[in-house]
């Protein structure tokens, strides 16, 4: 395949799920009724073009045993085949079918990115909001220890934890959703102090409520809005920190099909100009399009809700 | 003392307070290797008898504190002892890197920060224009994709199909200065592309920011030609702003470096780091670390005091 | 100077329309008004009524996101909507000047106030730089700024707010423009500050003749400034009248809510008895954040059954008293009882019966509910808290307290505080007080930010709840209409302390403090002569003289309604 071929396939990728976001837009818009009809309409192309291609990837991820034509690991034939029947998009460096390693990452890929996101969410944000709500020296100690492990940039730190702890799997996670756990922390303080300078909260206090009640019912239902949306920003930061760790070969490990492993294990067709090994680098730029445009609409609608 | 002088002086104190914290980090998360580094040397078979050896060898068998005080006394001299891999000094290793590595730095930056502040300013002043919009997809785009991906393609296009550029970046001690600046293009021009992305959005939202600002609006509402509301009354006050944006930005640069290192073969302190990682080289790996991290927080703490210095309400105390 | 009859603005059918989610809605719904020359004219309403962007557009200007949908501004002949952005461009600053509500905020920090002054004459060609100069110093000097010939060469942050305020004034009378448009200029200042720059205004635009329009939510302001008033409402004029004849008789509905007098009066209670255990106490208090000391010695008692109003400026300490009885401030020394026992200092150690005794209610419903919480749970959680009902019995009490506070259970009880009107989320706020069956409320400017009608039910029913229950009232406000309708004792602090007190009839009667003096006469009064008068009186060199008509004949000042 040429480069110019390429270029064509990912235009034709997009344009397709455009034109699926509009006419998802439409017919939804067609459907509903007046008060979610409103919601619907005006939401914009992009966030349906975002929602339209994150579900299909969940999907892929999920259903990968049915939609592969090839096992994940099996050798099936030559290496390095071409485009073809058999093969659709050839094979890899030791004769195994592209597209089925290409969707069974979807799986490994986005799975494991999102339970690093997740273990990062549940550290930092719960760290995040007890610094707030507490506050004094609590909120200053956290807030000191952050700053420092936060002035060591996130993939120079990754590499030194990972050399300590090896590149299994489970290290790749912890380290990763630990050093993002930072990045949550601060927004979630962020966040929450906005809400704790409220009456509300000043009101609960002064009734006599735990930290516990405050925490849980005063707070959180106020931030999670923003915190969701972070979600996505978070999942895109560690989705690409772990697919550069997997492309230097210090992430997730053969013979585990991974988006950024397979661009590493077949780099060598690019020195003779043939973009395939590049697909799964478009995948990854296409789930974290599609994550931004969600988020960017969320953001959108969140701070437009407040006045 | 001046307050201003007093405010430069504390932001300098804590910088230096957190690189101290920064080279405590990188020193003793090694004491939480399982085992400790004699055993990780030698493999789980080694007899207890030359793991001590090799203790003694490399002075493991001195308390924590002594070690850490060597370690630092020599890395403030460029001393950072020797590769367990190897066994070469360590600042022989890093030596010509180090210099490789800011050069492709310095030639990212040189190319990407009058190009990402112009383009971003002015993606500001044209809001929602065909232009902005456009500017929009790229950054959009860009910091979307993976550093390995614009290399791939810039390499297959530039490299491969028109052969403008060396797809890997061959750099000797022969090399001229010449030579290298070609030999190191692609490498840069993936560098800036992905910087640029990232400090374009950041400049078009720190001046919109400031372009929201009622003295901006009442400075529209005198009369005040467009041309002079920039220059006399966004400007004085964008330079903090934007000199954040570069420093944060910056540091993409950092993390950018290591992959678009190996991807190009670049003899630089990224894919030295990177190589030691996958042979366990701990010593280089701490060494690389604290190069980085030092190189950023100089950045953070630079951008700090210029922004200090240039704020309108400290210079003019009370 | 008497308006001429020749019209310098004409707005025909002017509607705006602004920009949420991709679509455009309309927040000015066909507005028209003229202006003659030296005419001020006041619009007044409530936040989201349009004032500004109607201001803005007679400048031929909107702010990013809006736009002039339809109708005519036409200024001096010219058709601002229909002219290029350099003949509009031309016009601001020179002919139309901008004056706006944060002084502090619309000055730019990086130049010097004069040479932001200088800039536009510079630039219209009005006058030459030293020119400019010579004329700021002067300009400063009439408007009665301290050190005038000094002060044009401070920066921005390193001049008061009050101040700021008549500098940009200034800057607006820069090149001697035909029209100013004032949005709310004195919003953020005190009412001891808001005076004199009031005054300053005033006294510029008639030297030079100068049209206005005067954008205010405060009718006792506009009532000062304006030969003309127009009432807005979302978008919509509501009426339009001379400023005499619309206070005298106002002929709308929503405008007669607007100029409501606050009939109600509390009734007079027994004095209670000398060795009566007050409700509060407080002995001596003094309290500081951190090294900055905010409360000095502070004494006052609050006994069961009756209401002291605290008042003064902000940053007087009355917050801070209210925070020190609530614990979150616990003070460097003195004493404060509650029902005659002295609970710990900090409320974090305080039992929950103690907790339970003082409770709160806050200036904004708004952020004093959260808006997560159904008032099912705002409510509820405090009877189950404090009282440890649950189930049945829980709700039985909620109900009976949601009839209390006059809203029907049914209709009510699941709603969240985005589906109540502002007086219906107060009256959450108050039942959530009731429910911990208390023996004091602190009201924190609990009226403050509703509407004269709505706030007058308010303080009906918390006078109908404080005789049922003999509950004690510490009410903080800096307004002195709500002070006459409820307090039966005053409290007067100024810099964390207190300057006066006593029972109310007292406090309204000279002779005063000075300062309570001060305070009481500079609070503006819906009459259009109040200004001239207080300022003829303070000429005169009598401050005490100025209060005796402002307080021995309130309803007369107040202008409109004899209802009492």
């Amino acid at each position: 395949m040429l480069l110019i071929d390429f270029v064509a396939y990912a235009v034709a990728a997009v344009v397709l799920m455009s034109v699926g976001a509009w006419v998802v837009k439409r017919g939804l818009v067609a459907v509903t009724a007046d008060r979610r009809q409103h919601l619907l309409r005006t939401t914009p192309l992009s966030a349906y073009f975002g929602l339209l291609t994150i579900a299909t990837y969940v999907l892929v991820a999920i259903f990968a045993d049915l939609v592969a034509p090839f096992p994940e690991r099996d050798v099936l034939g030559a290496e390095y085949q071409p485009w073809g029947e058999a093969h659709i998009l050839g094979t890899d460096n030791l004769g195994r079918d592209m597209l089925s390693r290409l969707i069974y990452a979807a799986r490994n890929t986005v799975g494991i990115a999102f339970v690093t996101t997740a273990l990062a969410f549940l550290l930092g944000a719960s760290m995040g909001l007890l610094a707030a709500v507490v506050g004094g020296w609590v909120d200053q100690i956290f807030s000191r220890v952050i700053d420092i492990l936060m002035s060591i940039p996130q993939l120079i730190f990754a590499l030194l934890l990972l050399t300590i702890f090896g590149t299994s799997i489970l290290s790749v996670v912890l380290v990763i959703a630990v050093l993002d756990s930072t990045r949550v922390f601060r927004l979630a303080r962020a966040v929450a102090m906005n809400v704790v300078v409220m009456d509300y909260i000043e009101a609960a206090r002064l009734r006599g409520e735990g930290l516990g009640w405050i925490i849980s019912r005063e707070v959180l239902p106020n931030v999670t809005a923003p915190l969701i949306a972070e979600f996505g920003l978070r999942f895109c930061f560690v989705f690409l920190l772990i697919s550069a760790l997997s492309f230097l070969g210090l992430g997730i490990q053969p013979p585990t099909a991974d988006w950024g492993s397979m661009v590493r294990e077949n780099a060598t067709l690019i020195t003779f100009g043939d973009p395939t090994p590049l697909l799964p680098a478009l995948a990854i730029a296409l789930l974290t399009v599609a994550v931004n445009f969600v988020v960017d609409w969320m953001l959108h609608r969140s701070s437009g809700l407040k006045d | 003392m001046s307050p201003l002088l007093s405010m430069v002086l504390r932001r300098l104190g804590l910088g230096l307070l957190t690189l101290w914290a920064i080279s405590l980090i990188i020193f003793f998360a090694l004491e939480l290797l399982p085992g400790d580094l004699a055993q990780q040397i030698l493999g789980q078979s080694a007899t207890p008898e030359t793991v001590a050896a090799l203790r003694a060898e490399i002075g493991l068998d001195r308390p924590p504190l002594t070690r850490y005080l060597d370690w630092l006394g020599g890395a403030l001299v460029g001393d950072f002892g020797v590769s367990l891999a190897s066994q070469r000094e360590i600042s022989e290793l890093i030596g010509v890197r180090l210099y490789n590595t800011l050069f492709l730095a310095a030639y990212a930056a040189i190319i990407a920060i009058p190009l990402a502040v112009s383009l971003g300013v002015l993606a500001a002043l044209y809001r929602n224009s065909l232009f902005d919009r456009g500017v929009n997809v790229f950054t959009l785009t860009s910091i979307s994709t993976p550093e390995f991906f614009v290399s791939y393609i810039l390499i297959i296009w530039l490299a491969v199909q028109l052969g403008a550029f060396p797809s890997i970046s061959n750099i000797g001690p022969d090399t001229t200065f010449w030579q290298q600046v070609d030999r190191t293009f692609l490498p840069a021009l993936t560098l800036t592309l992905v910087v640029t992305a990232h400090m374009m959005r950041m400049t078009r939202a720190a001046i919109i920011n400031l372009l929201a600002s009622p003295y901006i609006e009442m400075a529209r509402l005198k009369g005040i030609p467009r041309s002079k509301v920039i220059v006399r009354h966004a400007l004085p006050n964008a330079l903090a702003p934007i000199i954040n944006v570069i420093a944060l930005n910056l540091a993409y640069l950092i993390t950018g470096v290591v992959i678009v290192e190996v991807v190009f073969v670049y003899p630089g302190l990224g894919q030295l780091m990177v190589d030691s990682v996958s042979k366990q080289d701990i010593t280089v790996v701490q060494a690389c670390c604290l190069i980085f991290a030092a190189a950023y927080i100089l950045l953070n703490l630079t951008a700090d005091v210029l922004s200090i210095v240039t704020n309108p309400r400290l210079l003019h105390k009370k | 100077m008497a308006p001429s009859n020749e019209t310098l603005l004409r707005v025909r059918g002017l509607k705006i329309e602004g920009r949420a989610d991709h679509e455009w809605l309309e927040i000015v719904h066909g507005v028209d008004f003229d202006l003659r020359k030296g005419e001020v004219l006041g619009l007044i309403g409530e936040s989201g009524a349009g004032k500004s962007t109607i201001g803005l557009a007679a400048m031929g200007f909107t702010r990013d996101g809006c736009r002039i949908s339809a109708g005519t501004v036409e200024f001096d002949g010219m058709e601002l909507t229909k002219a290029s952005d350099e003949a509009r461009r031309k016009l601001r600053g020179s002919r139309i000047a901008y004056v706006a509500q944060s002084a502090a905020a619309s000055f730019n920090p990086a130049h010097r106030l004069i040479d932001q002054y200088a800039e536009a004459p510079v630039e219209h060609g009005v006058m030459a730089r030293a020119e400019a100069t010579t004329d700021a110093v002067d300009l400063y000097r009439r408007l009665q700024l301290p050190n005038p010939d000094e002060i044009g060469f401070r920066y921005p942050h390193q001049v008061s707010g009050g101040q700021l305020q008549r500098a940009m004034t200034a800057m607006a009378m820069s090149c001697r423009p035909d029209l100013i448009i004032f949005d709310e200029p004195t919003t953020a200042l005190d009412v001891t500050t808001q005076i004199e720059v009031l005054a300053a205004i005033r006294d510029a635009v008639e030297q030079f003749g100068t049209a206005a329009i005067y954008i205010t939510h405060d009718l006792a302001v506009v009532a000062q400034m304006a030969d003309r008033v127009m009432v807005l409402l979302k978008g919509d004029p509501v009426e339009e009248a001379e400023t005499r004849q619309m206070l005298a008789n106002p002929k709308e509905d929503y405008t007669k809510t607007l100029w409501a007098v606050r009939t109600f009066r509390t009734e007079p209670k027994p004095v209670p008895a000398a060795d009566a255990v007050p409700a509060v106490s407080l002995r001596n208090v003094t309290a500081a954040y951190g090294s900055v000391p905010v409360l000095h010695e502070v004494s006052f008692d609050i006994h069961k059954g009756r209401t002291v109003a605290v008042v003064g400026e902000s940053g007087s300490g009355k917050s801070t008293t209210a925070r020190c009885i609530t614990g979150l401030l616990p003070p460097v020394s003195g004493h404060i009882f509650i029902d005659g026992e002295e609970p710990p200092a900090d409320y974090r150690q305080r039992s929950k019966d103690q907790l339970r005794q003082a409770q709160m209610i806050y200036q904004m419903a708004d952020t004093a509910l959260n808006p997560r919480q159904r008032i099912r749970d705002l409510i509820g959680r405090p009877i189950e808290f404090y009282l440890g009902l649950k189930g049945k019995a829980k709700e039985e009490r909620l109900r009976a307290l949601l009839a209390e506070i006059e809203l029907e259970p049914d209709q009510f009880i699941d709603r969240l505080p985005s589906e109540l009107s502002g007086g219906q989320k107060q009256r959450i706020g108050i039942a959530r007080a009731l429910a911990a069956e208390p023996q004091f409320i602190i009201c924190d400017e609990v009226t403050s930010a509703l509407d004269q009608l709505v706030a007058e039910g308010i303080l009906r029913l918390l006078d109908k709840i404080q005789k049922e229950f003999g509950l004690a009232y510490m009410f903080i406000t800096h307004d002195l209409a709500t002070v006459r309708s409820i307090a039966d004792e005053v409290v007067v602090m100024k810099e964390g302390k207190v300057v006066e007190q006593g029972p109310k009839a007292e406090m309204f009667t000279p002779p005063h403090h000075a300062y309570t003096d001060l305070l009481l006469s500079s609070v503006p009064e819906m009459d259009p002569d109040w200004l001239d008068r207080l300022l003829a009186e303070r000429a005169a060199g009598g401050a005490g003289a100025a209060a005796a008509p402002a307080a021995a004949a309130p309803a007369a000042a107040r202008g409109v309604n004899p209802g009492e």
